[in-house]
């Protein structure tokens, strides 16, 4: 059962980006960037999720998921594949062999407006395909209508049809206009059972951005505090940047601590990402500054 | 009534944005009777990557600008800068120029930039060949841009120096990083107000300033960066420049010359440094 929303903290928009703002400002060098820059790899989501998406692109992406940059000896490898629910069944079986997941987006994304049969067969169908994890979207229609037990019994349905795959439940935060509003759906997602929650589609401008993030770690934290289970984060869209990363890895560390600091709980839905990562990475090992010419398409 | 005298704050120039460096670091620059006349941006490392980010954006699009527009936009140049021409000797004699050469640089400046702007769509016929070969095919070689052209400018004439390393450069279809001489940067970051009113798209060119020393290494190791011009005849650095460089292969091109006045500072074969000739075979009929 949904409990009282009304009770739940509110958050003060400039408050909260004044707290974003002091993350931003932590000097990282050397060798903990390094060891940050590694960390951040590890828990990319390496993302395809285009209408235009062909099984060579698919089993492209699993190879680089796989192979990052083979000149850097003893990489990390990335933490997931994520794909369309159609595009599960190749890269399962391209990533054979690995212990990289596979997670599919499903229950009508980007959008979510279909009926909950339909949304339902999609997430059982990616689960029959063999995907790990299941990204599924939220009615935002239903919640800023305030129809908060239907996105409840939503997200249980789904929770529950995917069995044995974990289920991470997208907010889209773009669309949902205000902090307290991410509040109220992170307490939804987290008490119908979602395993992560994760900020966006990266269909909808402003996608993850660092505030809001904070506010669903804040969520994560006091679910935490009241009842020791852990749930997981996935801020997805936008992040393209190393710099950017690094400094959700400490807004990280800072709201929720180290137990979090590996991808069982944190991971990034990027696909630029990976690329900025390994260039910065080839960079301090060398010291000269790179160029994407020389580094495999994502 | 006396009045205060607003004097400019000298930023860099990167993505047609005039940003202060990211390291938060000055240095002075005196004129000739020891006296202090502007603090300059000390550009660090991270300044020029943002640079070549930009430059790298930009290239792109403006390589397939026409070669009529690139030339309309190098007139253009030329006409904002004699528009400012007072200001721009003015500035040339604050940094310990004589009246007559400031005049000289500056009217020399306008002038190279019209020379180039007439370049534009003659170039690539001047370089372009049809090749004969024994095959049926019709063999021809066009010249494109290098891609981005990182510089040193030269430590004298800080003004046309500037000027004629950047205009051959970027009526190429090539974009450009450049580091203002040193000890007279202020009329690089002036002219890169005339760029910012004149059409060059943001990111085409992005002018730097600061310490050689410093930056020479980066600006010559950097593997995004196509082609690497350097101004001087400091051999130490040349032979550094020349090493790093060929990491990825980049083009490096010295000039040693400490004058820019001389008309033989004018010539096609300038751009040419910065292109790349491509050869095509095409098929034809027996």
């Amino acid at each position: 059962m949904l409990t009282d929303l009304s009770k739940i903290p509110t958050y003060d928009t400039l408050g909260v980006q004044e707290r974003v703002e002091r993350f931003q400002k932590r000097s990282i060098k050397k060798s903990s960037k390094t060891e940050g820059l590694r960390k951040i790899l590890s828990m990319i989501d390496l993302t395809t999720l285009e209408g235009k998406d062909t099984r060579g692109k698919v089993e492209q992406l699993c190879y680089k998921a796989m192979h990052p940059h083979d000149a850097l000896p003893e990489l990390p490898t990335v933490a997931a594949i994520c794909v369309y629910p159609s595009m599960v069944g190749v890269a399962k079986n391209a990533l054979k062999g690995s212990s990289i997941h596979v997670a599919s987006v499903a229950t009508a994304f980007p959008s979510g407006q279909s009926s909950l049969k339909v949304k339902l067969d999609d997430t059982r169908f990616a689960v029959n395909e063999g995907a790990d994890e299941v990204d599924m979207v939220i009615s935002r229609g239903k919640f800023l209508s305030g129809d908060y037990n239907f996105v409840f019994d939503e997200i249980a349905a789904v929770k529950e049809a995917c069995g044995k795959a974990h289920l991470k439940v997208i907010l889209e935060t773009g669309e949902l206009e205000t902090l307290d509003n991410v509040r109220k759906a992170s307490e939804i997602a987290i008490q119908s059972g979602a395993d992560f929650i994760k900020t966006s589609t990266g269909k909808i401008q402003p996608a993850a951005t660092l505030p809001v993030t904070y506010v669903m770690l804040d969520t994560i934290k006091d679910h935490y505090l009241k009842t020791g289970k852990m749930i997981g984060m996935k801020p997805a869209g936008g992040i393209s940047t190393s710099k950017l990363a690094l400094n959700y890895l400490v807004m990280l560390n800072e709201v929720l601590g180290e137990k979090w600091m590996n991808k069982n709980y944190f991971r990034f839905g990027a696909s630029s990402l990976a690329n900025d990562v390994l260039m910065q990475l080839v960079k301090s090992e060398t010291g000269f500054y790179q160029s994407a010419n020389y580094f495999s398409k994502d | 009534m006396s009045r205060l005298n607003i004097n400019k704050t000298y930023k860099l120039y990167i993505g047609g944005k005039f940003p202060r460096t990211e390291s938060g670091r000055y240095y002075p620059v005196y004129n000739k009777k020891g006296s202090l006349i502007a603090n300059m941006c000390l550009a660090s490392r991270k300044d020029f990557r943002n640079a070549v980010v930009a430059a790298r954006k930009a290239q792109g699009s403006w390589a397939g600008v026409s070669a009529l527009n690139k030339g309309q936009i190098l007139y253009r140049i030329a006409e904002m800068l004699e528009g400012r021409r007072d200001q721009f000797i003015e500035e040339l004699i604050l940094q310990g120029s004589t009246k007559k050469e400031a005049e000289t640089e500056v009217d020399l400046s306008i002038d190279r930039l019209v020379y180039y702007a007439g370049w534009s769509d003659k170039y690539q016929q001047f370089f372009s060949t049809v090749n004969p070969v024994s095959s049926a095919h019709f063999n021809f070689t066009a010249m494109e841009p290098t891609g981005i052209v990182s510089a040193v400018a030269p430590e004298q004439q800080g003004l046309l120096g500037l000027v004629s390393v950047i205009a051959p450069v970027i009526v190429g279809g090539n974009s450009i990083v450049i580091l203002a001489s040193e000890g007279k940067a202020l009329s690089a970051i002036s002219f890169s107000e005339v760029l910012n009113s004149s059409d060059v798209p943001g990111g085409v060119v992005n002018i730097l300033t600061g310490k050689k020393e410093e930056l020479i290494p980066h600006i010559a190791s950097h593997m995004d960066v196509n082609a690497m011009i350097y101004c001087g005849d400091d051999q130490n650095k040349i032979k550094s420049i020349q090493e790093l460089a060929s990491n990825n292969v980049k083009r490096t091109i010295i000039y040693k010359k400490s004058s820019w006045n001389d008309s033989n500072n004018e010539s096609p074969y300038f751009i040419e440094k910065t292109l790349e000739a491509k050869t095509t075979w095409h098929p034809v009929k027996v």
